[in-house]
C-alpha cells in the first residue's frame, strides 16, 4: 500500500468518525438500533454539495447538512416516542423516504463537487502535501466534535441521556424525560451522521444517493472496533476508540483490497464489511458460551 | 403530605381479563407519617404504589401530593415529589454508570438538568460524605461501575439515591423482598434511619409482617384493593404478629392463611 493510498484510508476512516460517534451515541447511549444514517449520511452529502455548488459557504454547507441530518433523527424518533412504532422500524422507514428526499435534493443520482471552495480549500496553501493536509483538517475537526460530545454526556443533561437509554425505568423515577431524551439525541446522532456526509461530499468530491447503503454497518464496525481495542469506562476514551476504530476498519480494508492474494475486488467491500462485523457479535458470545460451558 | 381520595384501578376494562385491582381506597399520610403496606398478592399493594408513581392511570378517583392534583402527571413530572425504591435492586440504578453518576443522576431528581458538569468537585464531595454515612466502605469505589456492586449494596445506595432530593412521598415496594436476610435487615434500619432523619413522608409495601410492624408509625392492610385494617398509636404498639395474622385470617373469611408469600418472619 502506497503512502498516499493510506492517508487516504485515515482520511476517509476520520469522515466516516462522525458517522461512528452518531452510531455510538444511538446504539450505545440511547441503546437505539438506528438505520436513518443510511439515509441521513447521504442527505448530508446532498445537501452540502447543492449548497457549494450554489457558491454558499462551505462551513454554511456543514452547518446545513448537519441541521438536514438532525430533522431525519427527529423524523425518526417522533415515529418512535410519539406513536410507538418500534425503533428499528421507525428508522428504517425515516431510511426509505430519505432515498427519496436525496434525489429530490440534488435532483439527479449523483453531484460532482469538483474545483469548488470547501472547507480545506484554504488550508491547502500552508505547505504540507495535499494529501496530508486532509487528513490533518479532518483530524482538528474530529478532535473538536470528541471533546464536544464527551463534556455534553458528562453533563446533568448528558447523564440523564445515559440513564435513559441504560434503564428508562429508573430514568423516569429520577425525572428523566425518557422520550425528550430520545428526541435529542437522535437529532444529536444525525446530526453528527449529516456532518460526516457534508465533508464526505468535500473530500471525495462527489455525493451520490447511494453513497449511504451499509453506512450503519461501517458505523457499528468502527464502534465494534473501537470497543474491542480500548476496554475503558472513560466516555472520552469510548469516544476516541470509535474514531480510531474507524480509521483501522479503512486501513484494513485498505490494506485487504490492495493484497492481490485474497483476491478481493473493491465490489466485495459490503460482503467483507458484514462478514467483520457478524464476526465480532460472535465472538464474545462464543467466548462467553465456552466459560459457562466449564 | 399525600392523600389518595376513592380510587379505582381496573386492568384491561371491558375485557374477560378485566381484574379490579384497586377498588376504591382513600387514604390520606400526614407529613412525616411512615406507613407499611401489607396483604397478599394481587391485594393492590405494588398497584397502589404505582398509581401514586403514576405508572398506572386511574380509572377515577385522585391523587394529591403536598397539595397539588396529580392525576394525570407523567411519572417523569412526578418525580420531583415522588422518591421511589424497587423491589428489584437492579431496577434503581444504572448497571454501566459509576456510583458517584447514579447518584448524581438522582441527586438531580425533580430539578432542570443542564449542560453543566454532573460530577464538579462540590458535589463529588457531598455525594462521597452521603455513601460513607452508610458504612459500606463504598466511599472508596465512588467511580466503580454500579454492576460490580452486590444487590445489597445496590439497594442501599438507591435509598440514599432516593432521599438525595426534596420529595414529598417516599415509595418503597417490597424493597428488601430479594435480599439476603443479613442486608435485608441493613436495608430495613437505614430505611428507618433515612425516613426518621428527613422526616419522610413513606409508604412501604413489604411481606413481612414483623417488619410491618417494626418499622414505621402506622400500617395498614389491603385486600382485593381495599383498606381492611388501618392501625396507629397505641392499638398498634399493643398488635402482634399474631394479632396480624387473626386480623387477616378474619379478613378472608375464616380462610387458613396459606399465601405463601406473606411471611410471619
Amino acid at each position: 500500500m502506497s503512502a498516499i493510498a493510506f492517508w487516504g484510508a485515515v482520511e476517509l476512516g476520520l469522515v466516516y468518525g462522525f458517522v461512528a460517534l452518531g452510531v455510538f451515541l444511538a446504539f450505545r447511549v440511547l441503546d437505539f438500533p438506528d438505520l436513518t444514517v443510511d439515509g441521513s449520511f447521504p442527505l448530508g452529502a446532498a445537501t452540502a454539495a447543492v449548497a457549494i455548488t450554489a457558491g454558499w459557504n462551505p462551513w454554511l454547507a456543514c452547518l446545513i447538512a448537519a441541521l438536514s441530518g438532525a430533522a431525519c433523527g427527529l423524523v425518526t424518533a417522533f415515529l418512535n416516542v410519539r406513536f410507538g412504532i418500534l425503533n428499528l422500524l421507525a428508522s428504517i422507514l425515516t431510511m426509505i423516504a430519505l432515498f427519496s428526499v436525496n434525489l429530490r435534493v440534488m435532483g439527479r443520482p449523483n453531484m460532482a463537487v469538483l474545483n469548488q471552495d470547501t472547507v480545506i480549500t484554504p488550508f491547502y496553501d500552508l505547505g504540507l502535501p495535499d494529501h496530508l493536509v486532509r487528513p490533518a483538517i479532518l483530524a482538528v475537526l474530529i478532535l473538536i466534535a470528541v471533546l464536544l460530545l464527551a463534556r455534553f454526556l458528562s453533563s446533568d443533561f448528558g447523564l440523564a441521556m445515559r440513564a435513559a437509554g441504560a434503564n428508562p425505568r429508573m430514568a423516569r423515577a429520577n425525572g428523566v424525560d425518557v422520550g425528550g431524551q430520545i428526541y435529542v439525541g437522535m437529532a444529536l446522532s444525525n446530526a453528527l451522521t449529516g456532518l460526516g456526509g457534508a465533508l464526505f461530499a468535500q473530500i471525495s468530491g462527489f455525493a451520490d444517493v447511494t453513497s449511504g447503503v451499509g453506512t450503519i454497518v461501517v458505523g457499528l464496525a468502527s464502534v465494534i472496533v473501537g470497543e474491542t481495542l480500548f476496554r475503558s469506562r472513560s466516555m472520552l476514551i469510548a469516544l476516541f476508540a470509535c474514531v480510531i476504530g474507524s480509521v483501522i476498519y479503512r486501513v484494513a480494508v485498505q490494506l485487504a483490497l490492495s493484497a492481490d492474494l485474497l483476491y478481493l475486488n473493491p465490489s466485495d467491500l459490503n460482503l467483507v464489511t458484514a462478514v467483520l462485523v457478524a464476526l465480532a457479535l460472535i465472538l464474545p458470545k462464543l467466548r462467553a458460551g465456552k466459560r459457562v460451558a466449564r | 403530605m399525600i392523600s389518595v381520595k376513592d380510587l379505582h384501578v381496573t386492568f384491561n376494562p371491558g375485557t374477560p381479563l378485566e381484574r379490579r385491582a384497586i377498588a376504591g381506597i382513600d387514604l390520606t399520610l400526614n407529613e412525616a407519617e411512615f406507613v407499611t403496606v401489607i396483604g397478599s398478592n394481587g391485594a393492590g399493594k405494588s398497584t397502589l404504589l404505582a398509581a401514586i408513581a403514576g405508572d398506572v392511570a386511574p380509572r377515577s378517583g385522585n391523587i394529591e401530593i403536598g397539595g397539588r392534583d396529580v392525576t394525570r402527571e407523567q411519572p417523569a413530572k412526578r418525580a420531583r415529589r415522588v422518591a421511589r425504591v424497587f423491589q428489584d435492586p437492579l431496577a434503581g440504578s444504572c448497571a454501566d454508570l459509576s456510583i458517584e453518576e447514579n447518584l448524581a443522576l438522582a441527586w438531580m431528581r425533580g430539578a432542570r438538568r443542564g449542560l453543566g458538569s454532573a460530577l464538579t468537585v462540590d458535589r463529588r464531595g457531598e455525594l462521597r460524605e452521603k455513601v460513607a454515612e452508610l458504612g459500606l466502605n463504598l466511599e472508596n469505589r465512588m467511580a466503580d461501575r454500579m454492576g460490580l456492586l452486590s444487590g445489597g449494596q445496590r439497594q442501599a445506595l438507591s435509598l440514599v439515591m432516593a432521599t438525595l432530593a426534596k420529595a414529598e412521598v417516599l415509595l418503597l415496594d417490597e424493597h428488601t423482598a430479594a435480599l439476603d436476610p443479613g442486608m435485608a435487615e441493613f436495608v430495613a434500619e437505614l430505611t428507618q434511619r433515612l425516613v426518621t432523619s428527613h422526616r419522610l413522608t413513606t409508604l412501604m409495601v413489604t411481606h413481612s409482617m414483623r417488619q410491618a410492624l417494626d418499622l414505621g408509625t402506622r400500617t395498614i392492610m389491603l385486600h382485593e384493593g381495599r383498606v381492611v385494617l388501618d392501625i396507629a398509636g397505641e392499638r398498634r404498639k399493643n398488635m402482634t404478629v399474631d394479632g396480624l395474622v387473626e386480623m387477616f385470617r378474619r379478613v378472608r373469611g375464616g380462610a387458613e392463611l396459606d399465601d405463601d408469600s406473606l411471611r410471619i418472619g
